[in-house]
């Protein structure tokens, strides 16, 4: 995606942009973090909660071990270091939708550290540190707006406080709006890949802050840094960093300095702005948590997430170019999600064609469900039905044109291909005989044209092609048409 | 026969043989509550339904030979820090004047499982942060002992009221010697166990690192009964030990022959004799019987205090942000914004001791000042349970005083918040250490007729080794079947 700027690209170039994210996932357990309330989106208000998550007098957290396990499988995924000893630690802060007036999270030692994952630009790949990936728990959500008393009031809704969170912290490692989307894209697809969140962000599941500096080039010392929140959409994540990108540059061009401060996104205005001072001047007060002991991950439980971990993107695409022999554009675009790219494994297989799979996969496969309103999925069209097409049509049964009619079918009515062929006679018509006859009624019909073959000019010959092929509704095979003609027009 | 007179075995042993009712038991103690509580004030709230309910339940199951619990029909008192289900609980503070927990503490939980009927709440400090129960946000307690002097604190309302017999067991909570202390100046039994043994869920917290629930009693024996009732693993603390819990009542008869008993230097300089004297007579009586006196050191001693008040508050800080008036408890009634609603809140719903301890936490947390307060009382902390780990290698006890002062006068230290401080030298150690403390009857002070001071109790404290409650248990009752309590 292209991005406007109000900075001329010769003066940005002088300049050297550090980026680093601190991208929030919500883990996909049933049940919270520190208590049994289910973790469900959109239940009715306040209903997900018990004394432990509305931070009731004499409530005590208890650690949810599904939520750790998902964490130690995030930072694995993420190549990070899991200490075998952490601590939880109390983040002090007073608002409405934080009940105990503290979030649990960790701080000086959190569960994993000095990790990276590779992203690719332009065809060159690059490691991006990891700092950390710790556990903390969500805050409940204010709500502002909506109802009949709103210009009073805000409601508090607290079935998300409790929520498991890891927030995963990159190091200054970004050099570019274009470099973080690809960031953020990439700790996605592994997310959904190691199936630990559903990093949904219109839901919250996934939320990102960048710090942002730019400095000039060549310059050691880090630029001052902005926070920029509030970015709640994949789609806004390059502008808003663009955005900022050219204001702070603008400053430092006018002979200003940068002040360091948080500043939230507008999407609606399409720029960031300075939150009041006093709604960010905190001091959290972190001390350990005494109400749990410290999180001790033993090698074996370590172990075990380790075995249960998936083949990851980047190696599965790396195994795809060399296995199945595919182009690597297609092998990246059949990664990025786990369920297309063992579907396409499923269909390689079972047809042995694994450059037509791929093509049908991320070419007719997308244009045919949009065509009816649908998304992927393994079972809108089986894995067992779409080698059968490509088999099909490999073997000459029916044309790749027809194909694309067929598989248009399949998504439609979830038939089978051989089921739309047969139904609809589609089925290529390769029996010379059969193509004969109509070759000989054709060039009785057209003296003329036979006359001008005959007298040299071959190229006629293609008319007479044409002519076969509209009148079997393109099924002849265009290849057995061509040798009958020459037959036909030549030999009487 | 007095019900209100008899210790637990007593009471069990009289609802089994039918010789009283439970009923009869539980009417009777709220009937001397009514006639006497006015004086000592020990109680905030009375639950008669929910007591008699439960007698009426230990009653059917006497009638019908079902099993009894091991404290079917014993009437206790609950410290009112400690959560009943729609039951008010207010931790002796305007902030939770009205509040109604929707759940039952673990260890209420427990005692009523075992048939324990619960007649109320009884008075503390606020949010049991105090030595007197001065600080309580309604009113103070008297010690029945002499109506003009606190009952010490922070559990001061359970110590009168197992004092005064309106309750024959109590429940306290112990974070720097608030059963122990308080125990003392009343002349009752109190007991901390190791940190971990019973559990906190639905104790509303103070300092989560340092806070326990304990009992009181009139003798040992209840002692060991009440904990063998709460102690144990709970799923909803994580803090609490997965440690077997032994029986402790029938652990008690063990006897103490050839005992190593510990007396810490540290504890006894500049100790007065009117507290000294009694002790000394325990310690002599300890020996009399078989116990084995060694001298020890504890050198982190002076520090304790320190640590403590920076540990304690800093947790403090922590655990009460979560009153401002928001989802329940006390809301001011004008406010211009959210932080004024807040400031307005907490200013109206918190007395000054608590204010003062918020403050110093947040203060020892902030940035800048962490590593020199709250991290060096860490540290300091880590000793304090050194020298308790040496000097348990040479002995299986330690004997102090409880409390440097009888029961003083109510009013006489409430303007010096430092001189009360210091009134928890003897008691902050062990709660720093994690390890367990009993306080027992040790005689009383010699009073002085002329300027009309009477006796006061004296409380020895006994210490021992972590989850080692059945030797101090032992200990206590050996002394306890000696005459200590009242020769001191």
């Amino acid at each position: 995606m292209p991005v406007e700027t109000m900075i001329a690209p010769e003066v940005r170039a002088r300049y050297e942009v550090v980026i680093g994210l601190e991208v929030h996932v919500q883990l996909l357990t049933q049940s919270k973090i520190f208590c049994a309330c289910s973790t469900r989106f959109g239940a009715p208000p306040n209903s997900n909660t018990c004394p432990v998550c509305l931070g009731l007098p004499g409530a005590l957290p208890v650690l949810n071990r599904d939520a750790v396990t998902m964490a130690i499988k995030a930072a694995l995924g993420l190549n990070c270091t899991v200490n075998p000893y952490s601590r939880f630690a109390r983040k002090n802060y007073f608002y409405p939708d934080l009940p105990k007036g503290y979030q649990i999270s960790q701080y000086d030692q959190p569960l994993a550290e000095h990790g990276w994952l590779e992203i690719e630009l332009d065809g060159v790949r690059k490691q991006i540190g990891v700092t950390r990936v710790h556990l903390e728990e969500d805050a409940g959500k204010s709500l502002h707006e909506g109802f009949a008393d709103s210009d009073r009031v805000s409601y508090i809704d607290l079935n998300r406080s409790g929520v498991p969170l890891i927030e995963i912290v990159s190091e200054p490692d970004l050099r570019s709006p274009e470099e973080s989307y690809a960031y953020l894209t990439e700790l996605k697809t592994i997310m959904l890949y190691l199936e630990v969140s559903d990093c949904n962000m219109e839901e919250g599941s996934l939320r990102c802050d960048a710090n942002v500096s730019v400095r000039p080039r060549g310059a050691e010392k880090f630029g001052t840094k902005t926070e920029v929140k509030n970015v709640n959409s994949f789609r806004f994540i390059q502008r808003a960093l663009a955005y900022e990108i050219d204001r702070q540059i603008e400053i430092v061009e006018d002979g200003g300095h940068v002040q360091q401060e948080t500043r939230l996104w507008d999407s609606r205005e399409q720029r960031t702005y300075a939150m009041r001072t006093k709604e960010h001047a905190h001091d959290y007060r972190y001390f350990p948590e005494p109400d749990l002991p410290p999180l001790v991950v033993p090698d074996a439980w370590l172990e075990e997430v380790r075995r249960s971990l998936p083949e990851l993107p980047q190696a599965k695409e790396d195994r795809f170019i060399r296995e199945y022999r595919l182009p690597k554009q297609d092998a990246a675009l059949l990664v990025t999600s786990r369920a297309q790219a063992d579907y396409f494994e499923e269909v390689a297989k079972l047809c042995g064609e694994p450059k037509s799979a791929a093509n049908w996969i991320l070419n007719d496969l997308p244009f045919a469900l949009d065509q009816h309103g649908k998304t992927f999925s393994k079972d809108t069209v089986p894995a067992a039905n779409l080698a059968e097409l490509v088999t099909e049509v490999v073997k000459g049964t029916i044309t790749g044109k027809i194909g694309k009619d067929v598989l248009s079918e399949m998504v439609g009515n979830g038939t089978s291909a051989l089921e739309v062929i047969a139904a609809k006679g589609l089925a290529q018509i390769s029996d010379p005989e059969k193509i004969a006859q109509t070759a000989r009624e054709i060039v009785a019909a057209n003296p003329k044209q036979v006359e001008q073959y005959r007298s040299g000019k071959t190229a006629t010959l293609g008319w007479f092609v044409g002519q076969v092929m509209k009148a079997t509704r393109g099924q002849a095979n265009a290849q057995v048409v061509q040798e009958v003609l020459k037959r036909e027009l030549g030999g009487s | 026969m007095d019900l209100t007179a008899l210790n637990l075995a007593e009471v069990r042993d009289a609802v089994r043989s039918k010789t009283a009712s439970a009923k009869e038991v539980a009417l009777a103690h709220l009937e001397r509550i009514n006639r006497e509580d006015r004086n000592v004030r020990s109680y905030l709230t009375l639950s008669p339904e929910r007591a008699l309910e439960q007698a009426a339940r230990v009653d059917r199951a006497v009638a019908s030979g079902d099993p009894l619990g091991r404290l079917a029909g014993v009437p206790i008192a609950v410290k009112d820090v400690i959560l009943t289900r729609g039951v008010r609980t207010t931790c002796a503070s305007r902030i939770l004047e009205h509040y109604i927990p929707p759940y039952d503490a673990t260890a209420v939980e427990r005692l009523e499982a075992a048939g324990a009927c619960i007649l109320g709440k009884t008075n503390c400090d606020e949010f049991a942060m105090g030595s007197s129960t001065e600080n309580s946000g309604f009113f103070p307690t008297r010690n029945p002992h002499d109506l003009e002097r606190v009952p010490g604190g922070s559990s001061g309302g359970s110590a009168a009221a197992v004092a005064a017999n309106l309750a024959t067991v109590a429940l306290g909570s112990d974070t720097g010697g608030s059963i122990r202390q308080p125990a003392a100046l009343c002349g009752v039994a109190g007991l901390m166990g190791t940190y971990g043994r019973v559990s906190r869920f639905g104790l509303v917290a103070f300092a989560s690192s340092l806070d326990h629930i304990g009992p009181f009693g009139r003798s040992v024996r209840d002692l060991a009964a009440v904990l063998q009732t709460i102690a144990g693993r709970d799923p909803h603390d994580s803090t609490s030990a997965d440690v077997p819990v032994p029986d402790y009542e029938a652990e008690l008869e063990g006897g103490i022959e050839g005992l190593r008993v510990g007396i810490p230097r540290e504890y006894f300089a500049g100790l007065s004799a009117e507290i000294g004297d009694p002790i000394q007579r325990g310690i002599d009586l300890l020996q009399n019987i078989g116990c084995e006196m060694v001298p020890v050191t504890l050198p982190h001693t002076d520090y304790a205090i320190a640590c403590y008040y920076i540990i304690a508050t800093a947790e403090a800080s922590s655990n009460l942000a979560r009153y401002d008036g928001v989802r329940y408890g006390l809301r001011a009634s004008e406010y211009d914004d959210l932080r004024d609603m807040y400031e307005r809140t907490r200013d109206a719903g918190f007395g000054a001791e608590v204010k003062r301890r918020i403050m110093l936490g947040t203060y020892v947390l902030s940035s800048g000042y962490y590593e020199a307060y709250y991290l060096k009382a860490q540290r300091v902390r880590s000793l304090l349970a050194r020298d308790f780990n040496e000097a348990f290698r040479s002995v299986d006890v330690i004997v102090t005083p409880t409390s440097p002062v009888p029961a003083f006068k109510i009013g006489e230290r409430s303007d010096d918040p430092l001189q009360m401080y210091l009134a928890d030298i003897y008691t902050v150690t062990a709660s720093l250490a994690g390890i367990p403390g009993v306080s027992v009857p040790c005689g009383r002070t010699q009073g002085d007729e002329a300027s009309g001071v009477p006796p006061l109790p004296v409380g020895m404290q006994l210490l021992g080794r972590h989850f080692d409650e059945a030797r101090l248990l032992r200990a206590a009752y050996a002394f306890e079947r000696a005459g200590g309590f009242d020769r001191g």
